[in-house]
């Protein structure tokens, strides 16, 4: 649409069709209000705050006993140990005797550790029995507390993802045009749909994690603090040695993945454009060139992201290595400590299991980190959009436009895209019903603004515009929408199959009246030669059909809709010119009756019209019949001259 | 997907067996740690031999060594490996793309095919990376992880009969249910967005025709869809994760009640009691690793399809055995014989019975409706498409039995569509012509009414053109892209309705420079104007596939009813003349 838009930050079109939001972009993105952002997500958690609650007392009670578990274990390691070296005490010898003796053998390191235990005569089994079952019953409790929390938790993040689409889209509906006009139509849908993902994704992924990671380093920090302080210690230790040494790693890896995305950027670009532009390509043998270029990107791209790829996937093994350094200290320290008998055999099994179950949450909540950084970042993006002001509501009590005639009166209409910029100053205009009112201007003259003003999709600033004499803004929107019947250049066809298309226009036509709507508008014949007619899907950017088919199938929608008021956007070049002949005619019985208003390329149009408004840069200069306007020799004239009169012929 | 990956992994097959071999040693190192600690345990701690600790500890120390060096190694090569398959696919989807005709690259779709380049190569790429790691690594280790359980106790090992069964039917539940599930979520995914993009592209239609509150149904219902569907994995996941956690717990408890016996017995020594757990666990772990990255598999394979589809189409325009231009035969000499056409299954044939002769020096005109298949006559021309039945020759020969590249330069084609490349006007220029001069560069734009506004430019022929040519207005890109087929000096020029975004004088100009420039070459005009094809030589009239006129202006007044409508609908002033 060659609208007078309001000046807004460049706009960048998906040229080639390519679907927005497709390129990958480096999601390194932060957020610019981390807590913020965060603060207001949890937020919108409240309407689940009861469940939250239980999720994270059943989170704390799993988390509780499954921490549990290993100490228990160990326990029953100790009752094993305990029965085989009191085994290998020979009958009759007492402990103690065990110890003198060992002591005076000059076994100093088996008699403390014998001096520590309390040796039974053979694994007491009755007592082991009675402990794994605690152990299992203890374990299986934490399964279905998980259970309970993870399936609590699924409806929770499930739930608040609905409601935030729900409230996305909601907003769209109540946004007024001008925020779609003065926002890039990329960002908007990267907003929509990727950030939107993105939530949903970190949502899924942290929040159950996070809980149970959190605990789980706690609870397990606690048990090893309880074992052996010294222990604990060396575990500790490995943790700031991992976060440097990933820290390092990905310091050297960041260049190279802003190598990777940067020749992504290229190639995805270059094949776009070779793939967009492939007859010419073919045609101008530009097709080893195309080749070569994507060779040379896809190469750069290729060793750049096995550099990014190989630095970054160095971590995993470093961290691996650190935690079996880990793992060899602690079998050795404990094995020292048993033998010394300071530490019991089972207190060393149960402190490896927890070991192992320490480094893992701790490299969860790293990750997690990193996810919630861009989640945060696309919340805040999402935020942004519904922060945006709303459109005025309809007035509360609406007058009716029921039955309209189609009388449209502008009474001192002023209105300004931008408040410094005067564009329409104190317009009146009166349209009879079944008048033509020709709006005529070049390019980007802001011809569309008065279909934006007409159409309430900008509100005027000050004066009025009357529907049968009813402020079109005393009505509700649908009301005044219903009243006039589009067809712009800016054709636009959703995916769904041809007849769906044109059945937009109406509540509910019958095939019948689709057809007949089809044939009108001249749509018919081309339908009929697509392999499935009216049952042809149209694709999403509705590549399959030609852009004046496409202009044909909104011409058969305005058909089916049957308003009062018409505003048509002449075709320029996407009809050509046999089919024009056929649209106008088709459009001049539609026309009967009816008011019409024209954004006028044909002179004819023009030169029948009861009105011509002239349009120049956004805003109307002369207004008038084609014979007063020619008298008043003024930019009409002039444009008339310039664009309608025969360059000499040669002929 | 198998296939896919089979054919683009076999160059890499001796790397691949390295990357096995590192693996290997990853998992026996692995394994090999539990078994000193049982070591130090069966002979350190209870004889209470310090020495034989500490030396045990510095054994480790250095098999984890090992361990690390080993993966950092097996890291490069299949980073390495994954990226130049990753590198070796787009190469041929690429290539394959730019060898089908305009049709097949239509009926696959524009956007498609970038995201099949792109998106659907990372998602095997990165399938390959992880694959090479940890989905080979997870088997290998559990099945190691089993020998050595084994080792240490044969009959302790029996437990893992009973363990291993009951997990795979714990994953199987998910493999058969959740990933199948991530399928369908992916398609909501999409449809979701689908619906938003529709509204915000369409917000005027929407609006204007009140389909906001229906719009906004459509919209719940595809949200309240995905969600259903996302809700049911996640809790297919959230009875699954505890489930495999429960298993591994209760093994362990297993092992101690048995092992206990064992050890009580004498028939196995305590510390392998300890090794015994440590295996149980590694095992468990490797399962639940093999999980996660199985997840990937689903999208991967369906990314595999969309490339094998692409890589399976076949060029339906071939090159046939080159043939000599016939004695006598004038380049550029263009007969169209008994032409129609129709795509594949379509009710309606677009072209049909179509006789033309274009000669070189002079000028035709195609004029007709929307759909009356102008276009695609022009298109047969290049073979962007080809006949469904009759013969198109150019030069004498059959298109079809000229080699594509060099019947190509025979044409100048300038498409309905100004489309430009991003770069420079001289980069764009010189798209058909790398050779081209300045002065030649120069000499096209002045003809095709640019010169003035590329002088103006302060970078002139080096000034940036965006993508799609955006930054220029649509008569400045209808003019670049005349001046880029000019440049080619082509012994045929095709305007494709080339002149529409211009207006009446600088149109009259560019035709009278046309002219002079195209003498000797045969010119064909796909036009709308009237006033744009008076001059020419030779006027079809289409209408409905088939030609229903052919002569001068004045002759088609006299003779033709369509023609005669077709000028009654243009400006008056064209009337007059």
């Amino acid at each position: 649409m060659s609208a007078q838009r309001p000046p807004a930050p460049p706009v960048r079109g998906p040229m080639g069709g390519g679907p927005p939001g497709m390129a990958m972009t480096p999601s390194a993105e932060k957020a610019k209000d981390f807590r913020g952002s965060l603060r207001r997500f949890a937020s919108r958690l409240h309407p689940e705050r009861k469940i939250a609650v239980l999720v994270l007392i059943l989170g704390i009670a799993s988390v509780f006993l499954t921490v549990l578990g290993p100490k228990l274990l160990g326990n029953a390691t100790n009752l094993i140990f305990d029965g085989v070296i009191g085994n290998q005490i020979p009958a009759g010898v007492t402990q103690a005797q065990a110890v003198e003796k060992l002591r005076a053998s000059g076994q100093g390191t088996q008699a403390d550790m014998l001096a520590a235990m309390t040796v039974t005569n053979g694994v007491d089994f009755a007592a082991l029995a009675r402990l794994l079952a605690l152990v299992a019953v203890v374990y299986f409790l934490a399964s279905v507390l998980a259970w309970a929390q993870n399936y609590l938790m699924a409806g929770v993040t499930q739930r608040t993802m609905y409601r935030l689409r729900e409230d996305v889209d909601a907003k769209l509906g109540r946004l007024p045009l001008s925020y779609f006009d003065s926002t890039s139509r990329g960002d908007l849908l990267s907003r929509v749909t990727n950030d939107i993902d993105n939530i949903s994704m970190t949502l899924q992924q942290t929040l159950t994690q996070l809980v149970t990671a959190v605990l789980t380093v706690i609870g397990v920090l606690a048990m090893m603090i309880w074992i052996s302080p010294i222990l604990a210690l060396i575990s500790v230790l490995t943790v700031p040695l991992s976060f440097i040494v990933t820290m390092v790693i990905a310091k050297r890896s960041k260049p190279h993945f802003a190598a990777q995305w940067k020749s992504t950027g290229e190639l995805n670009s270059h094949v776009e454009e070779m793939f967009s532009g492939h007859e010419l390509v073919r045609v101008y043998g530009h097709r080893q060139r195309a080749i070569a270029d994507f060779d040379r990107t896809n190469e750069a791209m290729a060793e750049s992201s096995f550099r990014a790829q190989f630095i970054s996937g160095i971590i995993q093994p470093s961290l691996m290595l650190i935690s079996n350094l880990n793992y060899v200290a602690i079998a050795v320290f404990g094995g020292l400590r048993v033998a010394s008998g300071s530490m019991s055999l089972g207190d060393v099994q149960a402190f490896i299991q927890y070991s192992r179950q320490f480094t893992m949450p701790i490299t969860q909540i790293a990750g997690v980190a990193n996810l919630l950084q861009s989640g945060a970042a696309s919340a805040e993006r999402v935020f942004e959009l519904l922060d945006a002001q709303d459109q005025e509501p309809d007035p509360e009590h609406p007058v009716e436009l029921a039955d309209v005639s189609g009388r449209i009166s502008f009474e001192n209409v002023r209105f300004r895209y931008l408040a410094d910029t005067p564009l329409i100053e104190d317009m009146s205009l009166d349209v009879v019903p079944g008048q033509t009112v020709a709006i005529v201007g070049p390019t980007g003259a802001g011809k569309t603004t008065l279909v934006n003003l007409l159409m309430r999709f900008y509100e005027i600033q000050s004066g009025r515009i009357l529907i049968d004499g009813v402020d079109s803004r005393e009505a509700t929107r649908a009301d005044v929408r219903r009243c006039f019947g589009m067809v712009l250049q800016d054709t636009w066809l959703f995916e769904g199959t041809i007849y769906d298309n044109i059945a937009y226009g109406a509540d509910s036509p019958t095939p019948g009246d689709v057809e007949r709507a089809a044939r009108a508008s001249f749509a018919e014949h081309f339908i009929r030669t697509l392999p499935e007619g009216f049952a042809t899907k149209l694709s999403e950017q509705a590549a399959n059909i030609s852009a004046g088919e496409r202009q044909l199938l909104t011409i058969a929608r305005a058909f089916l809709a049957d308003p009062a008021v018409l505003i048509l956007d002449e075709a320029t070049s996407s009809v050509d010119t046999r089919t024009e002949v056929l649209i106008q005619r088709a459009m001049s019985e539609l026309r009967r009756g009816r008011t019409s208003f024209v954004i006028a390329h044909r002179l004819s149009t023009i030169r029948n019209a009861d009105v011509i408004i002239v349009m120049r840069e956004g805003r109307i200069v002369e207004q008038g019949t084609h014979e007063q306007l020619m008298a008043e020799r003024g930019y009409y004239y002039e444009l008339y001259q310039s664009q309608f009169a025969e360059p000499e012929q040669s002929a | 997907m198998n296939s896919l990956l089979g054919r683009y992994l076999r160059p890499h097959r001796l790397v691949l067996v390295l990357i096995a071999f590192l693996l290997l040693i990853q998992v026996i190192t692995n394994l090999y740690l539990p078994n000193l600690n049982a070591d130090i345990i069966n002979q350190g701690v209870i004889t209470g031999d310090i020495g034989y600790i500490l030396r045990a500890g510095g054994l480790m120390l250095l098999i984890s060594l090992i361990l690390g060096i080993s993966s950092v190694i097996a890291v490069y090569f299949s980073a390495r490996t994954a990226m130049r398959l990753g590198r070796d696919i787009r190469g041929d989807l690429f290539r394959r793309v730019e060898s089908l005709s305009l049709s097949q690259v239509n009926a696959l779709g524009v956007p498609s095919l970038i995201t099949r380049n792109t998106n659907d190569v990372q998602q095997i790429q990165m399938l390959v990376m992880t694959g090479l790691t940890m989905m080979v690594l997870a088997p290998i280790t559990a099945v190691g992880a089993v020998i050595m359980a084994i080792r240490e106790n044969a009959q302790l090992s029996l437990l893992l009969i009973v363990i291993i069964p009951l997990m795979l039917a714990v994953i199987s539940i998910m493999v058969f249910k959740a990933i199948p599930l991530f399928k369908v979520m992916q398609v909501k995914i999409d449809r979701v967005n689908q619906v938003l993009r529709e509204n915000l592209t369409g917000i005027r239609v929407v609006r204007a025709f009140n389909r906001t509150p229906i719009e906004e149904l459509r919209f719940a219902e595809a949200n309240a869809d995905l969600t259903g569907t996302t809700l049911k994995v996640t809790r297919i996941f959230a009875l699954v994760l505890p489930m495999l956690l429960l298993i591994m717990n209760l093994s362990s408890v297993a092992v101690l009640w048995f092992g206990g016996h064992l050890v009580a017995e004498g028939s196995m020594p305590i510390g392998n009691l300890t090794a015994f757990l440590a295996y149980i666990m590694q095992i468990l772990f490797s399962v639940m690793m093999a999980v996660m990255t199985l997840m990937m598999v689903p999208r991967a394979a369906a990314s595999a399809d969309r490339i094998n589809e692409v890589l399976g189409t076949v060029p339906d325009i071939v090159d046939m055995p080159h043939r000599e231009i016939p004695d006598g035969e004038r380049v550029g000499h263009v007969v169209l014989r008994d032409v129609s056409f129709r795509y594949p299954g379509a009710e309606e044939s677009i072209l049909q019975g179509i006789d033309i002769e274009f000669l070189p020096g002079t000028t035709t005109a195609i004029i007709g409706g929307t759909g009356s298949g102008k276009t695609t006559v022009v298109n047969l021309l290049p073979r962007l498409l080809d006949v469904t039945s009759g013969s198109v020759d150019v030069s004498g020969i059959d298109v079809r039995e000229i080699p594509q590249e060099e019947l190509w330069q025979s044409f100048g084609l300038v498409p309905q569509r100004a489309f430009l490349f991003a770069g420079t006007i001289a980069s764009n220029l010189r798209f058909g012509s790398p050779d081209a001069s300045e002065a030649q560069m120069w000499e096209a734009l002045r003809i095709a009414q640019a010169e003035d506004f590329v002088r103006a430019l302060p970078d002139q022929l080096e000034s940036p053109v965006d993508q799609g040519g955006a930054n220029f207005s649509g008569g400045q890109r209808q003019r670049l892209a005349i001046a880029r087929a000019l440049v080619r000096r082509p012994a045929i020029y095709v305007f494709d309705d080339s002149f529409s975004a211009l207006d009446y004088a600088t149109d009259a100009r560019l035709r009278r420079a046309l002219r002079d420039s195209t003498e000797g070459a045969t010119v064909i005009i796909v036009a709308q104007r009237v006033a744009s094809i008076t001059t020419a030589d030779q006027i079809l009239v289409m209408d409905e596939g088939h030609i229903v006129g052919r002569g001068t202006h004045h002759e088609l007044l006299d003779s033709c009813e369509t023609y005669r409508e077709i000028v009654d609908s243009q400006a008056e002033a064209a009337e007059a003349s």
